[in-house]
């Protein structure tokens, strides 16, 4: 009569302990009078230290390397989760790190910001972690509404709620999409189960698939290309990075943008891995557009974060070139890029967001960083290898991210995506020298004389990551096997 | 002779259909909303029938209790003015019924090759209790809190999230508002506020 069902709890351990901090953030700080700077400090320090907490049980569990199917096969957990739920763990912690002094001037100082940082954590690590439709929602929808409200904090600032707004009304839209979506694929597979939804594809119907599923996967995906901000669901990006506070902008290019491209990966892969015929051609569009679009859009910005919100679109574009080539070294090339991506990007905005003017403003311009070697030489050093790895000069970790990509999409034999790929690489290198040039090569005007750029503020764990995203830059190539085994462990187990 | 269930399935229905044209139709946008609860507590009547008792619960807490009104509070509140110009809507008349007439033309020529598989018209006719002697609300609780547990405190977490997000965002510490603070008042002793001084007679003392 009574059946007890019992599910194993372990390998949620890192989310619960997520969870929990948050928890514990949250009633502290409504219980506390008034939440000043040093509390505030405090919390985020202990959220920081929950990530790492969780990272590491991550890696130990990887080590460990076993696969293990919980919740009614809701979750799982095995080295491709852990894998990208490290990346993404080191991504947010990184970014809470670098966010640390600029909190109070950038009026992010409220105590519900780490414990936000924490549920948006979580819900990435769901995402990753997801076995089923309704898992992945959950995941999907928990970071998303965390970082709307994560982005609409600084509430005073005009262009910071016109970010929010536009964010959250396509974010919504695109929520919508991936349950029609979800809606048809459970229709015409009968399940919602990752493994049930694959066992159809495979066993289920001979000949052409039902056109359900296949207007279920198109609307699954234009959702998901959303969260990768990828052409031509890319138009809140520039805007949104634009608007957020700095802080808020490293958070949201390190973290949700890996969780979502592993997520992609794993969901192409998993239920509709013999659909690779149909959902190939799309991905390859997209990629197409993102890398393109990427490219030439951002020529013409001004504004530093816009032009880090196209740069995204288009790395975003290369790592969907490694999924577009439908195969273990393609996928293996993905994780790799977008692995390294996030070591680039946070490296990135922890020199701008250690950059100050007067009047403690961050760095926003371009020409704010005129001339700005001579005074921050170390700084402008870094920012400059950054740039090269993004531009994917070698011997910089980003070229090696790009040519693994475009080795499987040879390998694929997808010619012309290869040649538009390099082709829209060497557009871009345009404008990541721009800033090197306009670092090194151009002097102030006297206007902006000693406006920007004139002090700076490192703290300890700022320049911890700094020096981690620096080393793992630079020296990739001095010993590649490190990641490459992981990535290679981290495909052995998405695909057997 | 008609049974009992369908005389209520036609009084429910009927009614719930009337209410839904007079939310469109009313003049007046708080009548509009009410009715709006009427049809919901309509169709919940009509959920009971097919024994989906929890669906109903849920429809009346959810829809009534929060949605409609949440409607109210905005209707009184923006106090929407309901003059509609006239002029407006006949120039619209003839470009509004041609597509309104098209648009017809293609449902009927949809409903023409419509066909319904015949099993589906059983499965309508006949609902079936399939959890045993449980009711739906039993069986739904012993799926919520085992098979869907990750996904039921999942939810939780996401509301939890909402509510933080609306009180980060709303929530303004005001300057200079005096509130009653019962925990101080309970705390305070007479001792913390009253002080005996004793005064030497012809002289003043300095507080």
């Amino acid at each position: 009569m009574f059946e007890f069902y019992t599910p194993d709890f372990l390998p949620i351990l890192p989310q619960v302990i997520l969870i929990a901090t948050a928890l514990a953030i949250l009633i502290e700080g409504a219980f506390t009078e008034s939440a000043g700077p040093a509390l505030i400090r405090r919390f985020c320090m202990g959220a920081l230290l929950a990530i790492l907490i969780s990272a590491l049980l991550s890696l130990i569990a990887f080590g460990l390397g076993k696969q293990v199917t919980t919740f009614n096969g809701m979750l799982v957990q095995d080295a491709y989760t852990l894998f990208c739920q490290m990346i993404v763990l080191i991504g947010s912690a990184a970014a809470l790190a670098i966010g640390l002094p600029g909190l109070e001037n950038q009026k992010l100082n409220r105590f519900e910001y780490p414990a936000l940082i924490l549920l948006a954590t979580t819900g990435m690590m769901f995402m990753v972690a997801a076995n089923d439709l309704i898992s992945l929602f959950i995941g999907l929808e928990l970071q998303g509404l965390a970082l709307y409200v994560i982005v609409a904090l600084q509430r005073d600032n005009l262009a910071t709620s016109e970010a929010a707004l536009k964010y959250f009304v396509l974010g919504a839209l695109a929520t919508g999409m991936y349950l029609y979506g979800a809606s048809f694929v459970y229709g015409y597979t009968g399940s919602t189960n990752f493994d049930s939804i694959n066992a159809v594809f495979r066993y289920g119907v001979e000949g052409p698939i039902s056109l359900g599923s296949m207007i279920g996967l198109v609307f699954i995906l234009a959702s998901l290309a959303f969260k990768l901000s990828a052409v031509p669901f890319h138009m809140w990006t520039p805007d949104v990075y634009q608007g957020s506070p700095t802080a808020v902008t490293a958070f949201l290019a390190a973290a949700p943008k890996i969780a979502a491209a592993a997520l992609t990966i794993r969901l192409l892969y998993l239920p509709f891995g013999f659909l690779v015929d149909y959902w190939q051609q799309i991905i390859i569009f997209i990629s197409l557009a993102s890398m393109v679009l990427g490219a030439f859009a951002a020529l013409r910005q001004t504004d530093l974060k816009r032009l880090l919100a196209y740069s995204s679109i288009s790395h975003m574009g290369y790592a969907l070139l490694g999924i577009a080539s439908g195969g273990a070294i393609g996928v293996q090339g993905a994780l790799t890029y977008i692995t390294l991506y996030m070591f680039m990007t946070v490296g990135t905005f922890a020199v701008i967001l250690a950059l100050r003017g007067r009047g403690e403003r961050c760095v926003k311009d371009i020409e704010d960083l005129q001339g700005i070697s001579q005074i921050h030489p170390k700084m402008s050093m870094m920012l400059a290898i950054f740039m090269f790895s993004l531009a994917g000069i070698p011997p910089m970790a980003g070229f090696f991210g790009k040519l693994y990509v475009f080795m499987a999409a040879i390998d694929a034999q997808l010619y012309t995506l290869a040649i538009v790929g390099v082709l829209s690489s060497v557009v871009a290198a345009f404008y990541y020298l721009r800033i090197i040039r306009t670092m090194y090569f151009e002097t102030r005007p006297e206007t902006v004389q000693a406006t920007y750029g004139d002090t700076m503020v490192l703290t300890t764990e700022a320049s911890f990551v700094l020096v981690l995203s620096v080393t793992v830059t630079l020296l990739f190539f001095v010993y590649p096997s490190l990641l490459l085994n992981m990535t290679q462990m981290a495909v052995n187990s998405l695909f057997n | 002779m008609i049974s009992i269930p369908a005389i209520a399935f036609y009084v429910f229905s009927g009614l719930m259909l009337l209410s839904a044209g007079l939310v469109i139709t009313s003049r007046n946008t708080v009548y509009s909303v009410l009715f709006l609860i009427l049809a919901f507590f309509n169709a919940a009547g009509l959920f009971v029938l097919v024994n989906a008792e929890f669906l109903a619960m849920m429809l009346v807490v959810v829809y009534v209790g929060a949605v409609a009104v949440l409607f109210l509070f905005v209707v009184m509140m923006l106090n929407v003015n309901m003059a509609l110009p006239k002029r407006d809507t006949r120039s619209y008349m003839l470009v509004g019924s041609v597509v309104g007439g098209i648009l017809l033309g293609e449902l009927f020529l949809i409903v023409g090759v419509w066909s319904i598989a015949p099993e589906a018209i059983d499965l309508v006719s006949a609902p079936q209790n399939m959890f045993g002697q449980k009711g739906n609300t039993h069986a739904l609780g012993q799926l919520l809190y085992t098979h869907y547990f990750l996904a039921f405190q999942g939810a939780g977490v996401i509301l939890l999230v909402a509510m933080v997000g609306a009180i980060v965002l709303t929530l303004r510490q005001r300057e200079g508002v005096r509130k009653q603070n019962i925990h101080d008042q309970i705390k305070r002793e007479a001792k913390d506020c009253v002080e005996l001084v004793n005064v030497p007679s012809g002289q003043g003392v300095d507080l």
